[in-house]
């Protein structure tokens, strides 16, 4: 098996007092979509701000292409391949659409492949094609879901970290989310989904971890989670 | 007369209106009113006249020398005071108090190395005066209004041209999203004190030349009429401190001849007062959305 391009061992965080992350070893391969489910407060996007280094581990390690992280800067972590996309978009409300976009690729240097990534993401989401000069805070909340994950591809990720992307978004708009997340994928780029909504997630994942008031408590296959038994009474509401 | 106060005014307004932008600029990126501004400002005429009277080297090298010195000296006061309060997230009060302590401790310095008289500085810019349409100007008042409008435009350009001025204007609206994008925040806030700080040197040149005087207090009624024009205009907003500085330096002038030369500080502070009560946020302001 080659080794991960990204590797969670034995990763504690408080969130201030909190003991929000207690433990979690975690490995992602080159190439997957790999859900981190669970409920509030569990430590989800914890163990997500951690890996993006907006927040330090008291103690463990996080390795990148077996390279450790966690001293490095949250601007470092960007220029070396890991872009997240955080819980509530967190767009730039009074700038553009495509100053948003330009903000993505501010670590970067290569115009040529800048401009070229432009298209890819405008033809990923073409409705903000549509809304180029558009200010960020009059798109809708899809739009500036996608406007946030564009944004993040923007940096030219090899992985993305994708926090809640669904959030209060319409089903149809939900399926559209996915659909896309399964596109990114295709560009070639590792994904880490963060969701509540665990359905979606699990059929979407090629691997899944559950975490639970801090310690990951099963993992698997996003098949294999989808029909166990325990996940489907605490996560998928028994059907 | 009228047009003779306003064009007065006008002068003195457009250099509030460059200290105010300092105030701006700082408070758009950290939520902070910096209380040392007023002191950045007399900071910087010091190092102006060090250059010009003391070393002779005459106005261009004074304004770069004093541009240069005081930025780093308000990136300095960043540096050591205000980034280990960010670190630690403390309150913003004391950020605030910490920039107050830092504007007696530049004020302070000054008296200490240059004494607290008031000294010469030379007239700058001086061509003599014309006469337009009845109008008194002095060539020093040109040459005052030249210089701040090229340094608003440049500072304009900065902010919204430049990869820089767009980290400012990320930082701006959401900090925590532009460290996210690889933004050093750090280096973008130290960028932001240079440039206050380098506005207020230049301004702080500019009223010495004007009023041939410097001395270390100097900054402390500027300040605090630059500061009403800052929030008088909206906090936050270039166009609105521009806009409130001319605002109080017109008022200023104009209370000046008709009411009495008592009224002068006073004016702009009652302007401040009135303008906040029907618009809390300033002129140029806009309501803050709080974020959910």
């Amino acid at each position: 098996m080659p080794s991960p391009i990204l590797e969670l061992k034995n990763v504690n965080t408080y969130y201030g007092m909190i003991h929000a992350v207690k433990g979690i070893n975690m490995e992602i391969e080159k190439g997957e979509i790999v859900a981190l489910i669970g409920s509030n407060g569990a430590g989800k996007s914890t163990t997500l701000n951690t890996i993006a280094g907006l927040l330090k581990p008291k103690k463990g390690e996080i390795l990148y292409n077996g390279k450790p992280l966690v001293h490095s800067s949250a601007a470092d972590i960007v220029k070396m391949g890991i872009c997240l996309s955080p819980e509530g978009r967190e767009v730039f409300p009074d700038l553009s659409v495509q100053d948003n976009l330009r903000l993505g690729a501010f670590t970067r240097k290569d115009k040529a492949k800048i401009a070229a990534d432009y298209e890819k993401v405008y033809s990923l989401f073409p409705r903000l094609a549509e809304r180029k000069t558009q200010v960020a805070k009059t798109l809708s909340g899809g739009e500036q879901q996608m406007l946030a994950i564009g944004r993040a591809l923007m940096s030219d990720p090899k992985v993305l970290l994708l926090d809640e992307p669904s959030l209060g978004l319409s089903p149809n708009l939900v399926m559209l989310i996915f659909d896309l997340i399964k596109d990114i994928k295709k560009l070639g780029v590792t994904i880490l989904l963060v969701e509540q909504n665990a359905k979606m997630a699990l059929k979407t994942a090629d691997r899944a971890y559950v975490l639970e008031t801090g310690r990951i408590t099963l993992e698997g296959t996003g098949k294999a989670l989808l029909t166990d038994d325990n996940v489907r009474k605490a996560y998928l509401g028994n059907i | 007369m009228i047009l003779q106060q306003i064009f007065d005014g006008l002068t003195l307004g457009i250099v509030y209106a460059l200290i105010a932008v300092g105030y701006s600029l700082v408070f758009g990126v950290l939520r902070l009113v910096n209380f040392a501004h007023g002191a950045t400002y007399a900071f910087g005429a010091h190092i102006a006249m060090v250059v010009i009277v003391s070393a002779n080297f005459g106005l261009f090298w004074g304004f770069i020398a004093s541009v240069i010195v005081t930025g780093l000296m308000t990136m300095l006061m960043d540096r050591i005071a205000l980034r280990p309060l960010r670190i630690k997230k403390s309150k913003g009060i004391s950020a605030l108090i910490t920039t107050i302590g830092c504007s007696y401790i530049i004020q302070n310095t000054l008296m200490i190395v240059f004494g607290s008289r008031s000294k010469w500085f030379p007239k700058i810019f001086d061509y003599g005066n014309f006469n337009v349409g009845g109008i008194l100007v002095k060539s020093t008042q040109v040459g005052i209004i030249a210089v701040s409008v090229a340094l608003l435009l440049a500072l304009t350009y900065v902010v919204h041209k430049t990869k820089i001025g767009l980290a400012m204007r990320a930082v701006q609206q959401n900090s925590k999203a532009a460290s996210l994008m690889g933004i050093d925040v750090n280096k973008v806030v130290s960028f932001t004190f240079f440039l206050g700080g380098a506005s207020a040197a230049v301004a702080g040149t500019l009223i010495s030349g004007y009023y041939q005087i410097v001395n270390p207090q100097m900054g402390f009624v500027a300040g605090l009429k630059a500061f009403s024009a800052a929030v008088l205009g909206g906090i936050g907003i270039l166009h609105g401190a521009v806009f409130g500085g001319l605002v109080v330096g017109l008022a200023e002038s104009l209370a000046a001849y008709y009411i009495g030369g008592g009224y002068r500080d006073a004016v702009a502070f009652i302007i401040l007062i009135a303008v906040l009560i029907f618009r809390p946020n300033g002129l140029f302001g806009k309501k803050v959305i709080e974020k959910v």
